[in-house]
């Protein structure tokens, strides 16, 4: 647990320097990329002072991390607006699309999975599992337009893309949930027929029980540990994968804000949301292998 | 099931194979602008329609393809020259010298998914070198933790122990000993390798950070092709469904491999 615990740390140190770094990779003059040539001397040595670009590296990363620690995430070049007010909406959004896709992911993957697992070998199994190979495959920048089109163009049940109506959250979520849900199905589907080769299912049937007791009460229990990690895994990526399909569908989270900050190369923005989203992705693998600890009582000695 | 798998696979390999030298052959390069042929929808004249500027969809996808495969080729072979050298070294060795590697590589592993690469790509700048620069320094990160895993399992195995016996030098057992053992592991995950990448290029390219204009590149004609969804719904669809069969087709092609390799018990053979 120590280990893991100095495990967790030292990534996370090693986020905090990668991330610090990111802005000295530019090449060339930072502040010339960011201001663009026509900028007056002065103003490119306020803002070389402002990012505290004069300093040596080690004083701007301590400078860097001070900041941090005090929840002062620097502030965007173009608008001036503190960087921390800017996620306030921003991330809860994002946080609320990944959630949701999490909960389409988990509807569909579970079920298919535990259908092609009792039907293993035969030819629904084989349907569900090519099926979830080619969704898995398909990038998030086809099947948003193609959902767009069908269900928002063709049909007007949902918003094309923003944030004004509570319905529009569903195209994207459900851009971000198929993907999931494939995986989620073929992890459910490998590990519940691992679970059905062990020895407590014979007992479990020996015993009399009904195949649906067994299944559910005794198979499903056990398999499902295995896709608690996934589930945790899958959301920071979620984070991750929210940045194409915020852009798709405007909708104003972490991802899309990541992308405007590159168009306008506003790189302590840019900065700011690799950070965040790192960070989340670490603590939630962290918190994962935690819980995944605590609900396996075979993992609490190892 | 498999003899299906493999000549679809094949076949749609095959036939974009073709399809580009074709298209080379012709001359097609698809940045010909012709304003009367805006957004048109699919003709004799155009096989899939044409873009906003009139440019044939078809002779773009082609040269997406070209550029996509180029991209994901090197960057696998230098991503997989360093992935292996450093797993390698790391999986040899053990001790101080693998704790350090191996936390370097987990910082890498703590970026989810693209976003290392879209920032690597963002402060570079656009272009397809830097792309290819961003892609490197993210992607040897999974050959590096696959091959040390492989490697410390193989390294007490009796054949390498015999010939360290009889004297042989780190370099000798870790190239003719331990490395084509590694072969059929890594083939798949190189194959499986130059699909994410094609993904990865063509979402780097969407968000405007790869191949740039007036270079035809999946990404960057997915991007143009939803600003103009509702107009030329053809346009977005055609490119998605080329995109989606070359990645099926490789993903497909990388399952072929690993069962017919059959990794799990040639690695079993290894120890006898």
């Amino acid at each position: 647990m120590i280990s893991r615990l100095f495990g967790f740390f030292t990534v996370i140190f090693g986020v905090l320097v990668l991330t610090f770094l990111l802005i000295h990779l530019v090449p060339g003059d930072p502040v010339e990329v960011m201001l663009g040539e026509s900028a007056s001397m002065a103003d490119r040595e306020a803002l070389r002072e402002q990012l505290g670009l004069n300093q040596p590296l080690i004083t701007q990363f301590g400078t860097y991390l001070n900041k941090l620690a005090h929840g002062d995430l620097g502030q965007s070049i173009q608008t001036k607006t503190p960087i921390a007010e800017l996620f306030r909406t921003r991330y809860p959004a994002s946080i609320q699309l990944a959630l949701l896709s999490m909960l389409i992911g988990l509807l569909v993957g579970v079920p298919l999975g535990v259908y092609a697992a009792l039907n293993a070998g035969h030819w629904q199994d084989v349907v569900v599992t090519v099926v979830s190979v080619r969704l898995s495959a398909m990038p998030v920048f086809w099947l948003g337009p193609i959902l767009m089109l069908v269900f928002a163009v063709c049909l007007g049940w949902l918003p094309v893309s923003g944030m004004d109506e509570p319905a529009a959250i569903i195209l994207p979520a459900l851009t971000l949930g198929f993907g999931l849900s494939a995986i989620l199905t073929r992890m459910t589907r490998t590990s519940l027929l691992e679970v059905l080769n062990e020895d407590f299912i014979r007992t479990a049937r020996a015993k009399g029980l009904s195949e649906r007791t067994v299944i559910v009460r005794h198979a499903l229990r056990a398999a499902l540990l295995p896709i608690v990690t996934i589930v945790g895994l899958q959301m920071g990526s979620l984070l991750a994968g929210t940045v194409i399909t915020e852009t798709i569908f405007s909708w104003d989270g972490i991802g899309r804000l990541l992308v405007e900050s590159i168009e306008k190369r506003d790189y302590p923005v840019t900065q700011a949301c690799v950070l965040a989203v790192a960070l989340s992705y670490v603590v939630i693998n962290f918190l994962t292998d935690i819980a995944y600890r605590l609900v396996d009582p075979r993992m609490r000695h190892a | 099931m498999a003899n299906i798998i493999k000549t679809t696979v094949l076949g749609i390999l095959l036939f974009w194979l073709l399809a580009v030298i074709a298209g080379r052959a012709l001359g097609l390069h698809g940045n010909e602008v012709d304003l009367h042929q805006v957004l048109a929808n699919p003709s004799w004249q155009h096989w899939f329609g044409a873009d906003d500027l009139g440019r044939d969809i078809l002779a773009r996808i082609l040269r997406g393809v070209e550029v996509s495969f180029l991209v994901a080729l090197g960057v696998t072979t230098v991503t997989m020259t360093v992935g292996v050298t450093i797993g390698l070294l790391a999986g040899f060795y053990g001790g101080k010298l693998d704790k350090v590697l191996m936390q370097i590589t987990d910082v890498f592993l703590a970026f989810p998914g693209i976003l290392l690469a879209i920032a690597f790509a963002a402060v570079l700048g656009p272009g397809v070198f830097n792309l290819m620069i961003a892609l490197c320094l993210t992607g040897w990160v999974s050959y590096a933790r696959l091959t040390r895993a492989q490697t410390l399992s193989l390294r007490n195995r009796q054949h390498v122990l015999a010939s360290e016996s009889l004297g042989a030098k780190p370099l000798r057992l870790m190239r003719y000993h331990i490395f084509p053992l590694l072969l059929s592991v890594l083939i798949v995950e190189a194959t499986y390798s130059v699909a994410s990448i094609m993904i990865a290029e063509a979402s780097l390219s969407f968000l405007g950070l790869g191949i740039q204009a007036p270079n035809a590149s999946w990404g960057a004609m997915l991007r143009d092709a939803v600003r103009y969804m509702l107009v030329a719904p053809h346009y977005v669809l055609l490119v998605g469904a080329s995109l989606m069969s070359l990645i099926l087709a490789i993903n497909l092609g990388g399952d072929y491999l690993r069962d017919k390799l059959d990794i799990a018990s040639s690695m079993n053979e290894a120890t006898s």
